[in-house]
């Protein structure tokens, strides 16, 4: 599958642990080495551990509320031109208010089997950075997060949530003080305070363990959505749907279906006139926050920041499982921009009574547009089992979260002038 | 061995425990940093240590971050911090560590950054986000050139580690002193001198220590433990407020001799260089 070339003069690795192809690995400080392998074995053990996997169920069914629900959307099918029904795979509604729960509470209980008595988080929209604060006051633990400054304003609801759960939530004011900034800020934290420090990295990148220590913490909502759907519909979805930024409701969802007939697609931020955050669209293969995987980058390998709307998508890096899934052609990658995610984020909101999180509304408008595309539709149909091809597309969407948090961002919009935001409406 | 083992093994055997500066490429400016390396050389430096900014340098503290933000903005790229070495090989006499981080070395693609390292007299070079698993690759690149790729041990890492650090390190061994990032202020942690004898203990080559040191009571210690001394925040910290590129090369040339003579008490005071 590799071209030869794009193992950078044999520097990089094509497979073997933690690699998804070319793409994963450990480029991190010296520092941090023994605690990486700590927390792989750590994790690798508990894994098979009946009692770990015992506590962990619990925690995901009385505390987190799991399984969430697979709901069916009829007002919002009908509107996007009546050919397909469409489930929401509802991790809006988990504790917390988003898929961050399912990681956060997997990766505390490997905290605690640590013995680490505080723990880091880096956050964008707010929802991993409160799901952290959250799983430190259910153990007791210390807890800092890092947040970008730009973020802290446009996801303020959820500052004041973290502060309330006893965390401790630290601006960023480096480079374009978002989610990158943020997670550079955690990792210094991290290298400074290992011994006692265990750092949540709320989605699929970094270095290994983590891309795929949080997949699999994270495949609990595609082992529940294939059940629930075999269960409503008697066979399998034709498509999977979920918004990317570093990738982790993407992934938690492709999970399930990697092996079944099952179309999938990931929806990268398109962003606006200020830029875009679709690292696998328009990026290529790099180096950062510990991981090789595609890379919003210049010329001279520096790294670009991102742009979109959604703070949790507005990353210049994904997950390096996405870039290889990317390259072997199984999970199709394209992106929505800013106005269409704020046109199905209203959709959802007056169609079906359910306030999204900006960053799934980038799912829900891409499912939008492919339904009124004849042609992907009808592409669709024919790549369908025997037997099928009467019937209407089924497709599932990740709903990750849920959008209180960005009240007030819609509420800024609406006071300013135009911009790229006003075709929204 | 290499040019940069030949450097260091003389240097020990001289009895010259070297104080190595870092400086960032293009800070506080272009031409103050090149009156910065004049400075170093003034003070009787063989050996400095020029990082090229990175837009996102986890392994640094504020002040490299804050340096390498400026550099950039101000337009210095990796061809140009490449330049800048070969000029202070060519101009200075000094002999040259590159300090950079792997996305820019990945880009460039590796083989090609091998060869501007060679043709700019590179002598070795540090790459703080590649550890020791991930590195064999760059270090079959860099061997054939005699460009040594300097490896970095940590306070966290451990004896089984070390002894497979020894096996491939050239040129020197980076120790850490300290787990965190660049320019931390508490310096030469309390098990300094425990950490350089365990190190010692599987390794023969010279050890400099680095991170946090930047007092000549800091580096005294580490004179005491160890072979040299590397210093970066504390230097860029006096560059920010030169004036011009006098004032960058009076404030870098006074800095460093203070600290070599804290380290070197026994030594005369260092050759000046000729200003004239």
């Amino acid at each position: 599958m590799t071209r030869p070339s794009d193992l950078k003069d044999g520097v990089l690795v094509d497979g073997g642990p933690g690699r998804f192809g070319p793409y994963g690995g450990q480029y991190v400080p010296e520092t941090l080495m023994p605690c990486l392998r700590e927390l792989e074995s750590v994790w690798l053990a508990a894994r098979g551990d009946p009692a770990f996997l015992a506590e962990l169920a619990e925690l995901q069914a009385d505390y987190s509320g799991r399984p969430t629900p697979l709901y069916r959307a009829r007002r919002f099918e009908a509107a996007c031109g009546g050919q397909a029904r469409v489930w929401l795979k509802r991790e809006d509604l988990n504790h917390t208010g988003a898929h961050k729960i399912n990681n956060c509470l997997g990766q505390v209980l490997l905290a605690r089997r640590m013995g680490k008595r505080r723990l880091i988080a880096e956050t964008g929209a707010g929802q991993h950075g409160v799901a952290t604060a959250t799983v430190a006051a259910l153990a007791g633990l210390e807890c800092t997060v890092y947040m970008g400054e730009v973020d802290m304003r446009r996801q303020e609801p959820n500052v004041q949530r973290m502060r309330l759960l006893g965390a401790e939530v630290v601006p960023v004011l480096t480079g374009a003080r978002t989610l990158k900034d943020a997670t550079s800020e955690a990792i210094r934290d991290w290298v400074t305070n290992v011994a006692h420090s265990h750092y949540i990295i709320g989605s699929t990148v970094g270095p290994h363990p983590y891309p795929t220590m949080v997949r699999d913490f994270q495949s609990v909502i595609g082992i529940e959505a294939r059940r629930q759907i075999l269960e409503k519909e008697g066979r399998l979805p034709d498509a999977a749907i979920a918004c990317v930024g570093g990738g982790s409701n993407a992934a938690g969802l492709f999970a399930a279906f990697l092996d079944d007939p099952v179309a999938l697609f990931g929806v990268e931020a398109g962003g606006g006139a200020h830029g875009h955050s679709a690292a696998l669209g328009l990026g290529t293969p790099g180096v950062l926050h510990g991981s090789y995987s595609y890379l919003l980058q210049d010329p001279d390998g520096q790294v670009v920041p991102a742009h979109s709307i959604a703070a949790g998508l507005d990353y210049p890096g994904v997950g390096p499982e996405h870039s290889h899934l990317k390259d072997t052609g199984r999970v199709t990658y394209d992106s929505v921009d800013d106005a269409e995610a704020q046109a199905a984020f209203g959709d959802l909101c007056r169609l079906e009574g359910i306030i999204p999180a900006l960053e799934s509304s980038h799912a829900l408008a891409f499912c939008r547009r492919f339904l009124r595309d004849e042609a992907a539709c009808a592409r669709l149909r024919a790549s369908r089992t025997v037997g099928l091809d009467g019937g209407p597309l089924v497709i599932v969407i990740n709903l990750s979260g849920r959008g209180d948090k960005d009240m007030h961002d819609r509420n800024e919009m609406h006071d300013q002038d135009g911009g790229g935001h006003e075709q929204a409406r | 061995m290499s040019r940069l083992g030949d450097l260091t093994a003389a240097l020990r055997r001289d009895g010259v425990r070297p104080v190595v500066p870092f400086v960032t490429a293009g800070y506080p400016d272009d031409e103050a940093c090149r009156g910065a390396l004049r400075g170093l050389k003034d003070a009787g430096c063989r050996l400095v240590e020029i990082g090229v900014p990175f837009s996102d340098p986890v392994a640094d503290g504020p002040v490299i971050q804050a340096a390498s933000q400026r550099a950039l903005v101000q337009g210095m790229t990796p061809a140009r911090s490449l330049e800048l070495a070969a000029w202070a090989g060519r101009e200075l006499d000094l002999t040259v560590v590159l300090m950079g981080y792997l996305n820019p070395v990945l880009h460039r693609g590796p083989a090609a950054f091998a060869r501007d390292c060679a043709a700019a007299g590179v002598a070795g070079v540090i790459v703080p986000d590649l550890p020791l698993d991930e590195a064999a690759g760059l270090r079959r690149v860099l061997g054939p050139v005699d460009v040594d790729l300097i490896s970095l041990v940590a306070p966290t890492t451990d004896e089984a580690r070390l002894r497979r650090h020894a096996e491939s390190a050239a040129g020197f061994l980076y120790l850490v002193s300290t787990t965190g990032v660049t320019g931390a202020g508490a310096g030469a942690g309390d098990e300094l001198e425990a950490y350089a004898d365990r190190v010692r203990a599987v390794c023969a080559l010279p050890l400099y220590v680095g991170f946090g040191v930047g007092t000549p009571a800091q580096a005294a210690r580490v004179a005491g433990c160890a072979d040299g001394a590397i210093v970066g925040s504390a230097l860029l910290r006096r560059l920010a407020d030169a004036a011009d590129p006098d004032a960058a090369r009076t404030a870098a040339a006074t800095f460093v001799t203070d600290l070599y003579r804290s380290m070197n008490p026994e030594a005369d005071a260092p050759v000046k260089g000729d200003r004239s």
